[in-house]
């Protein structure tokens, strides 16, 4: 069984949005509405119900790797592009009542369309904010990593049409080490501040998309110590515990008490 | 804009001058409205823009909290009261148990985005989601609440027996196992979510929402008329409870609780504590010997307990939108110097 996964490569993106198009058209994803942000060329702002590819543009007050002109009022301008993190431990699976969201054979996760009735627990379960619900159709909707394209033996429609290679499409370990050695690679060349986010060690317990990014996480809106909710299962249920005993007892007393 | 970039014949003659002097000429030039444009930075998150999204839940849900609430813990005055000997009590709180099982279906089904699909909450039972042990303890607790009701009933009609008795007293305790769950899981439902104010208050919220239904299943026993004093007893708790949550809140003045004290839902969590809590409890203490006074301190606890639950859902769509409400919380719990998410 493989685990295909996404390294998405910040330093290489060009920010032309063909993963955003080419994910729109592949899966018959309507338009956004035509709003603009006023936020360089980003007008989707964040991934939604119909937005599973979101290009986001960084215009930053810091120098870029190691240039050399321009210091005094350094600027720099970058592109990522956002997807759907089919964590190891993913939130909005677990969340799911009916049983919608389920993981795949390539290890993506993947909202059953047929099966969501809408209920909306997954999309504040997400600790990444991609899962969203579609109002007219009534159903949550997020990437499905090309569930389809990959069980034809292809690759997603974003890698395949990303010109420059930022979205790469592989087996996971693959990945993982590939991105490490371009962190590596990036730091030696003035790039102090490349890091790969791939949380690993939070109870998300690593993502299937890996980014490579300049800067912190924050930055990029990607949360810096993502944790999957359930994580906070048993202090729930133990303080819910606890009032309902106090409860009881305060309903017994009433009538003890009174007679 | 030509207003602002007129210059005067002056300035065009100096920078003539400072240009053939120099060969050089400083100028800032003129910045669009909007500018400076946002600038992506680790203190200020990507733009502002949020990076979670909002609870997509409506006008149903709150109330069904409140109906959840009343109807659960009544079944628990139910049954208690059935061993107190108290009939009338007894009888009350099955009756009102039932009725919030019937309502609050039809108010789920009716947020759901495809209500059409409602049977699909049954599909799988999972314990590590709140709403689905919520959908089955509903599903118990309607079945229990209208099966204790039946037998109640008909055993008061006069075709009581020892079969009745006892599958009935089965029902009321099954109602009332089912019925704290009903009350309670709402809380862990918040709790157990992405949402920072929801999930940084999820051991405060089993006591707001269990004893604002509680409270409100003993205000609604005093509208019917019931004004016993164990629904004073279970009152002046509830509104206690109620008054030492504001309390709390209000003094942690923490930063990820903002929505519970900012705003317009700042104003709907305050209005509802405070007619759920210090109102009602002064009413109930002071004057409660009145039946008058004790009507409206149960009428002040019903709109407080259920404007408190519209705030909670509020704040949520408040905390949803503020990204250092999330960073916060988590560079909390890792030296920011190091974070050792990444390599």
């Amino acid at each position: 069984m493989s685990t295909s996964a996404f390294l998405t490569d910040a330093s290489v993106c060009i920010g032309c949005k063909a993963c955003e198009v080419a994910c729109k058209e592949w899966n018959h994803i309507p338009d956004d509405g035509f709003e603009w942000s006023g936020q360089s060329y980003d007008n989707t702002r964040a991934l939604g119900a119909s937005t599973w590819r979101h290009v986001l543009f960084l215009e930053q007050a810091q120098p870029m790797g190691s240039q050399l002109a321009g210091l005094e009022d350094p600027f720099r301008w970058q592109f990522l592009s956002d997807v759907c993190k089919h964590c190891a431990n993913a939130g909005c699976l677990e969340a799911c009542p009916a049983g919608a969201i389920v993981r795949t054979e390539v290890g993506s996760v993947f909202v059953q369309p047929d099966v969501c009735n809408g209920c909306g627990y997954c999309v504040v379960s997400c600790p990444f904010g991609v899962v969203d619900k579609n109002y007219e159709v009534g159903t949550a909707f997020k990437c499905t990593f090309c569930y389809d394209r990959q069980r034809a033996g292809l690759m997603p429609a974003c890698a395949k049409a990303c010109p420059t290679q930022s979205i790469r499409f592989g087996q996971l370990e693959d990945l993982r080490h590939d991105g490490h050695a371009r962190v590596r690679e990036l730091r030696q060349r003035g790039y102090s501040d490349a890091q790969i986010y791939d949380p690993c060690e939070s109870s998300v317990g690593g993502t299937h998309a890996m980014f490579v990014i300049l800067g912190d996480p924050e930055t990029y809106n990607l949360p810096p110590a993502p944790e999957i909710p359930t994580i906070h299962m048993k202090s729930a249920w133990g303080a819910a515990l606890v009032s309902m005993l106090v409860l009881v007892l305060v309903v017994s007393l009433a009538f003890v008490l009174t007679g | 804009m030509a207003k602002e970039m007129q210059i005067s014949e002056g300035r065009l003659e100096a920078l003539k001058e400072e240009a053939a002097r120099t060969g050089k000429v400083q100028g800032r030039g003129a910045l669009p409205v909007g500018s400076p444009f946002p600038k992506a930075a680790s203190a200020t998150s990507y733009n502002g823009n949020p990076v979670l999204k909002p609870p997509t839940w409506t006008w149903q849900v709150p109330l069904y909290f409140f109906v959840g609430g009343v109807a659960g813990t009544s079944a628990v005055i139910a049954l208690v009261a059935h061993v107190s000997g108290n009939a009338q009590l007894w009888r009350a709180g099955l009756w009102i148990a039932f009725a919030g099982a019937l309502i609050s279906p039809p108010l789920l089904i009716a947020d759901l985005g495809r209500p059409s699909r409602f049977l699909n909450m049954l599909r799988v039972f999972k314990l590590q989601s709140a709403m689905s042990v919520g959908a089955w303890t509903l599903a118990a607790f309607s079945s229990a609440a209208g099966l204790a009701l039946v037998c109640h009933e008909l055993i008061l009609a006069g075709y009581g027996n020892g079969f009745l008795l006892l599958v009935g007293s089965a029902g009321e305790i099954l109602a009332a196992l089912t019925g704290l769950i009903l009350a309670s899981y709402t809380s862990v439902l918040l709790g157990v979510t992405a949402i920072p104010v929801w999930s940084e208050n999820r051991t405060l919220l089993p006591a707001i929402f269990l004893g604002g239904g509680v409270g409100s299943a003993a205000a609604v026993l005093d509208l019917l008329g019931l004004l016993v004093p164990a629904t004073q007893f279970i009152g002046i708790a509830a509104s206690t409870v109620e008054t030492l949550v504001a309390i709390i809140i209000e003094l942690r003045g923490r930063y990820v609780d903002r929505p519970l004290r900012e705003g317009v839902v700042g104003w709907a969590t305050r209005v509802g504590a405070a007619l759920a809590g210090p109102a009602s409890l002064f009413l109930r203490i002071f004057w409660g010997h009145n039946s008058g006074v004790r009507y409206l301190a149960a009428l002040c606890f019903l709109v407080g307990a259920l404007i408190t639950r519209y705030a909670w859902i509020g704040a949520g769509r408040v905390s949803s939108r503020d990204p250092q409400a999330l960073f916060q919380i988590q560079r909390r719990g890792r030296n920011a110097a190091a974070p050792s998410v990444l390599s």
